[in-house]
């Protein structure tokens, strides 16, 4: 092994990529329009919700109900009889109809506890949830205004001081942002060495450089060097610039410590990326497998939902992928503003999963690579 | 341009031309590929277009064949302009042509019958009609006892003649072929000429034209046309060419028509004779090199020795072992038997010094196309630890050594072939090794260029001392060579000096003495077989009544011509395993993969308590938590410093403080508060998480007040009763596996089907659609048919997974979701078919429409949020895209418990999408390149 070979094909690799006026485009599309767009795209849970009320009491207090509902969380509800009130559940038009029973008004004032129908259409997972517990204190909250006029109204003894440290107003685009950043650390990582390679090996010229005095080993690091302080680099300026600047997200800790387990990160996804190519025969192949490997590393890695919520089997078989620890480490630091005494673990699990998939990759270049010519 | 001939003469006194050009230009991006071409092919006769690759040849054939849109001037072809799309779909049954390229029309993964019985079907034979011909065919090329091998597996010979046979099959009146001969050994060249001779003779009105830039092949044309740079340098038979040069050969009659400032540095070859001392040392040596790739040996016990300083040919077809030998003296591949010695030092894949001693020249250009030429040879000289401080020393002196001064700031991609093949000399030279091992250096480049490079050769030999061992398809070249080796199947027939050769052989020329001891080969290999396949071929061509092909003015819908385009497809998708993975077990995977990750369920939240009452009553408000479903208890805390770090590390998603004195307010009735902290890292979590925090706080309360007996009191004013309807446990699987079977079922097959298009154009077979009487829609539905099979299995294989591994419960109308799933099958691969119309490339095709087909199916179609919550151009979309009513229908039969009867609203825009897109892709698609 000779720093020197490495330092070159290094060299070259990055002038490849300048020449490549594809991949440029991808890597600034990727860490910028694609984060500023998916930290700005994710709707809030609950937006324009389709509500329908079937109001069988047409009192005072079962208008104001009804006039409690609108935009942006609700659509305008639509006024419906009983008779409607499934099909249009049926035919997903609604995804909440409620149902205020005859003499409502005049059960609640004579203190019968009366009760109101909410029909969720539970296959809208997201609205359905958090929408009935909208509704639910949008209710509460209006039958207890208009009771309040009439009667004392009894108030809990203990009360709930809630709060959400680290993003106390919940904000989505926060972690949308934050979420693309690392996914597309592993698309990139896995596209550019990955597509490096196969292009090598469609111009002829991974042939040429065997037989020249360079290693297969050489050859690797060279690329997953440069590829790496590309993506690297790229990382680094999206965080600055397009997450810190443009979306106004406060970054709790250390960005250069973040750097180092993105740079681990790319050292495991690397590696993957020249595994890959050394499997697919062609650039669609590649393609291929790509979205085979990427969207399970991606949505199970516990960016996208929380991990607890998967399988068990899920969650452990996760545990070998490097972005699992990646993601864990990231909301860490760039959320709650940990140190490196707390990730060191997931650093150190990247490490010993960079290591594992670098020799793995190495490996099959080296028994592939004449094969290749 | 210089040189354009205008004086087109026309080949016989008064007969018609089949073919005329009047001044037809062709650009290609920046590259002027065709100027001004006048030009007159004579009918009945065997034309021959002659000049090096890249300088038009190939453009001018297409646009008579009718595969290439005109851009500029008139193209008549049989009597009518091939600008009209109703004469071409009315001559192409009477035409065929073969593109260059071995084999670049057949389908590698079919067998030879079945790319004839296809290209058959093409043209309207019938099924026994076909195979009449099919045995017809096969026979008298002497392919019979290879019919049932897949096309990529022939040798390339083999492949040209199954080319022949498919151009053939329908008997057509213009025969158009593009270089088919180059990269074919010469006993199959002069097979395939003597075919072209048989059938010419047997149907003495049919006009061909070929494309060659074989000089000598040239010379046995009818009538030639000589072009250079895109235009027409000469026309006339090649006595006349030859005459006119006053030269002696075509070849150098060529030469001399050439334009003055391409002819000026040209010189003839010279080769002193070796220095008599270098004979005793020798350079390589090969005994018994064997290579298997499975059950094929590439190399068959190849042996010989080459001497220090000697120019030492290589000769054989394509696919005959030339390449692989090489590759194993460089120690690119390892064999599987013998040994190579370079220098005396055994090969050794790992030993770097070798290397150094070696420059390897591939067959393609191999150069870093994206490096200028100076940083190219930069490159290589620090790889091959050329002392930094001499490295521009030696820079210089390969730029002055290979001309290359002019462009070495230049990216070599641009570069005219023989630029470039210098900069690959210079950048195998620029480490001084003592052997060069050049693999078919000069393909493609035309006489002068190659003349030129071949004396840099002789210096380097001669005067350097180097030792050369080159493999070309050029007998000239050959003849330079101190001494060639012919090859063939692997194995070495003779190694000898060209001269002792042609002597030994007894035959004129150095390619006759090849094509000897080439039959002699063959015929040791498999009995007398070419020679009876001669006689065949003329009874053959003779025998047969033929039948009038269905011809001309075709252009409704022909079902056997979609069905012959279903059943290729249909057969590439059988045999080419990672398609069909992605196919089936791809979106079986994906599923599992999306099933569990777009899980919205929020359970096992970890959360600690700092306790700072230490009572019963705090206690229990713990237990409350706990003790759900939604809450894991970790460690307690006992200190703020200690919640803060177990929040940062992500290890608490919930704490919570119970403040001091927290049982004895309550009992006073003081007001108490209990503090809790969500991670609001991930804020739909956190969203839900409140949300469990707040109902448990009160279900606690409720029971505080239950014990306390002020029950009434705290039970409110009014019960809200939640109903959740299809899905009542509000489990996350039972409503995003339903959503995500449309998302994968518009996803995959879009993606396969644009790509089964795509394959074609980037692959070149697309041609086949071009110039055969295919309609659109044909070609279309023909691609469509099988990837809707394969949908509809993966359909069938999704919900099945749905309802086994995931648990959801299928309520309503199986019938109602099949016929459902078969229209959205239609509607996405209709629309695959409508990407790949905008696509060039597969890897463009896989990205745009994965781009094309998730967007709109996750956020526009109601996967998250229904379709009637989104305003805009989002609402529009989810509106008239299938997947939107797809997915009401899955969800209505999955979870609703609804039939066809409840759908039927959205049974009618899902049963429109499909035939919508494949009529918008009919009218996008080209019948023509541009």
């Amino acid at each position: 092994m000779r720093l020197g070979h490495i330092w070159y094909l290094g060299i070259k690799e990055l002038r490849s990529l300048a020449r490549d006026r594809g991949m440029l485009v991808l890597i600034v599309y990727a860490f910028t329009l694609a984060i500023y767009a998916s930290a700005t795209a994710i709707p809030e849970t609950l937006n324009r919700a389709q509500i329908a009320i079937v109001d069988e009491d047409r009192s005072p207090l079962s208008m104001r109900i009804a006039s409690a509902f609108y935009p942006p969380y609700f659509a305008t509800p639509k006024m419906i009889d009983h008779a409607e009130m499934d099909n249009r559940l049926d035919a997903g038009l609604d995804t909440f109809a409620l149902d205020i029973p005859p003499d409502f008004q005049r059960d609640l004032l004579d203190g019968r506890q009366p009760t109101i129908q909410l029909n969720v259409d539970a296959t809208r997972m997201s609205q359905a949830f958090t929408g009935s517990g909208h509704i639910n204190t949008i209710l509460n909250d209006e039958v207890r205004a208009f009771a309040q006029r009439y009667r004392d109204v009894y108030e809990p003894p203990v009360g709930l001081t809630l709060r959400a440290r680290f993003n106390p107003e919940l904000k989505e685009a926060w972690f949308g942002a934050i979420m693309e950043v690392i996914n597309n650390v592993t698309l990139l990582a896995i596209v550019l060495t990955g597509a490096a390679l196969i292009r090598e090996r469609e111009h002829g010229t991974v042939e040429h450089l065997l037989v020249m005095p360079v290693t297969p080993f050489e050859i690797m690091t060279s690329k997953v060097w440069a590829m790496g302080v590309v993506v690297l680099v790229a990382c680094a300026v999206a965080l600055t610039f397009v997450v810190q600047g443009l979306l106004e997200v406060p970054i709790q800790g250390s960005i250069a410590l973040f750097l180092v387990a993105a740079a681990l990160q790319l050292f495991a996804t690397t590696s993957m990326g020249i595994f890959l190519a050394t499997v697919a025969r062609s650039m669609p192949q590649f393609g291929l497998l790509l979205i085979l490997v990427l969207l399970p590393l991606e949505m199970l890695s516990g960016g996208t939902t929380p991990r607890e919520s998967m399988p068990e089997a899920v969650q452990n078989l996760m545990l070998a992928a490097p972005n699992t620890h990646f993601v864990i480490a990231a909301k860490a630091i760039l959320f709650r503003g940990a140190g490196l005494d707390v990730v060191w673990p997931q650093f150190l699990a990247l490490a010993i999963i960079g290591a594992i998939l670098f020799g793995i990759a190495l490996m099959r270049f080296r028994s592939t690579i004449g094969t290749m010519a | 341009m210089s040189g354009a001939s205008p004086h087109a003469v026309p080949g016989e006194e008064g007969a018609a031309p089949v073919a005329r050009l009047r001044g037809v230009s062709l650009r290609y991006g920046k590259v002027q590929a065709l100027a001004g071409i006048n030009l007159d092919l004579p009918a009945g006769r065997m034309v021959g277009l002659m000049g090096p690759d890249g300088i038009g040849k190939s453009s001018l054939l297409s646009l008579v064949a009718g595969s290439r849109a005109i851009q500029k001037g008139e193209v008549e072809v049989l009597g009518g302009s091939m600008a009209k799309a109703r004469h071409r779909q009315r001559v192409c049954p009477r035409i065929a042509y073969m593109p260059q390229g071995l084999g670049k029309n057949l389908y590698p993964t079919l067998s030879v019958y079945e790319n004839i019985d296809f290209f058959g079907a093409l043209f309207g034979h019938d099924h026994a009609e076909r195979k009449r011909r099919i045995v017809l065919l096969t026979q008298s090329t002497g392919l019979a006892p290879f019919v049932d091998r897949p096309a990529g597996k022939l040798s390339g010979g083999m492949k040209q003649k199954l080319g022949l046979c498919c151009a053939l099959v329908h008997d057509p009146d213009l025969l158009i072929l593009d270089e088919p001969t180059t990269g074919v050994d010469p006993l199959s060249r002069q097979q395939f000429w003597r075919m072209i001779d048989d059938i010419r003779r047997d149907r003495p009105g049919m006009s061909v034209v070929v494309a060659t830039a074989y000089m000598e092949e040239a010379a046995r044309f009818d009538w030639l046309v000589a072009m250079d740079a895109g235009a027409v340098l000469a026309t006339g038979t090649p006595a006349e060419l030859i005459a006119r040069t006053g030269t002696a050969s075509l070849e150098a009659a060529f030469i001399a028509l050439l334009p003055e400032e391409k002819r000026r540095d040209h010189r003839a070859v010279t080769i002193p004779p070796r220095s008599p001392g270098s004979d005793h040392e020798t350079a390589i040596e090969a005994r018994g090199l064997t290579k298997r790739f499975g059950d094929f040996t590439a190399v068959d016990h190849v042996s010989f020795k080459i001497k220090r300083s000697e120019i030492f040919g290589f000769l054989g077809s394509n696919g005959c072992g030339k390449t692989t030998t090489m590759k194993m003296l460089t120690g690119l591949l390892e064999p599987s038997e013998g040994k190579a010695w370079l220098f005396g030092q055994e090969v050794d894949p790992r030993d770097l010094a070798t290397r150094r001693r070696v420059g390897y020249m591939s067959q393609s250009f191999s150069l870093y196309t994206e490096l200028t030429v100076r940083q190219n040879l930069e490159l290589h000289a620090r790889l091959f630890e050329v002392p930094e401080t001499e490295i521009p020393a030696r820079v210089e002196e390969m730029v002055e050594r290979f001309q290359l001064a002019g462009v070495i700031d230049a990216y070599p991609g641009g570069l005219p072939l023989a630029l470039r093949q210098r900069l690959s000399l210079a950048v195998a030279m620029i480490h001084k090794p003592e052997m060069l091992i050049l693999d078919e250096p000069t393909s493609g480049v035309d006489p002068i260029a190659r003349d030129r490079f071949w004396q840099m050769l002789v210096d380097l030999s001669r005067s350097d001392g180097v030792t050369i061992f080159i493999s070309t398809h050029f007998m000239n070249e050959a003849e330079r060579c101190d001494r060639i080796s012919l090859m063939h199947a692997g194995k070495v027939l003779v190694t000898d000096p060209p001269e002792t050769l042609v002597r030994q052989s007894g035959a004129k020329t150095l390619e006759d003495a090849f094509i000897s001891y080439l039959e002699q080969a063959v015929a040791e290999d498999d009995g007398d077989q070419t020679s009876e396949a001669e006689t065949a071929l003329a009874d053959s061509m003779r025998g047969p009544e033929p039948e009038e092909p269905v011809r001309g003015g075709q252009r409704h819908f022909n079902l056997r011509r979609a069905m012959s385009y279903a059943r290729l497809e249909g057969l590439e998708l059988l045999r080419d395993p990672i398609r069909l993975t992605l196919a089936v077990v791809g979106s079986g995977i994906l599923m599992l993969v999306m099933g569990y990750g777009i899980s919205l369920d929020v359970e096992d939240l970890s959360f600690a308590v700092l306790d700072r009452d230490q009572t019963t009553t705090s206690r229990d408000y713990t237990l409350n938590l706990s003790g759900s479903r939604y809450f894991v208890e970790k460690e307690p805390l006992a200190s703020h410093q200690e919640l803060d770090k177990r929040m940062r590390s992500g290890e608490l998603s919930l704490a919570l403080e119970i403040p001091p004195n927290f049982a004895r307010d309550i009992a006073r009735g003081r007001d108490v508060s209990v503090a809790a902290w969500i991670d609001g890292a991930m804020p739909t979590r956190a969203d839900t998480a409140r949300g469990y925090v707040e109902a448990m706080h009160s279900l606690w309360l409720a029971e505080k007040a239950r014990q306390s007996g002020q029950e009434s009191a705290l039970a409110g004013l009014a019960n809200v009763e939640i109903r959740y309807r299809y899905n009542p446990d509000v489990r996350s699987v039972v409503a995003m596996v339903p959503a995500i079977i449309p998302l994968l079922l518009m996803m995959i097959p879009a993606m396969l089907t644009a790509l089964s298009v795509v394959r074609e154009k980037e692959l070149g077979s697309i041609v086949n659609f071009y110039v055969t009487p295919t309609t659109r829609l044909e070609f279309l539905i023909g691609k469509q048919f099988p990837n809707i099979v394969l949908a509809m299995l993966s359909f069938v294989m999704l919900a099945i997974l749905a309802v086994v591994v995931f648990d959801v419960p299928l309520k309503g109308s199986v019938p109602t979701l099949m016929v459902a799933g078969l229209l959205y099958a239609v509607a996405a691969t209709a629309l695959g078919l409508l990407i790949s119309t905008f696509m060039r490339s597969q890897i463009a095709a896989i990205f745009g429409t994965a781009v094309l087909t998730i967007l709109p199916a996750v956020s526009f179609s109601g996967m998250i949020d229904p379709v009637s919550s989104l305003e805009g151009f989002g609402r529009v979309i989810g509106e008239i895209y299938p997947t939107a009513h797809f997915l009401t229908i899955t969800r209505g039969v999955f979870s609703k418990s609804l039939s066809f009867s409840d759908l039927h609203a959205s049974f009618l825009p899902l049963a429109l999408a499909g035939p919508a897109a494949l009529i918008l892709a009919a009218v996008l698609l080209r019948k023509q390149e541009r």
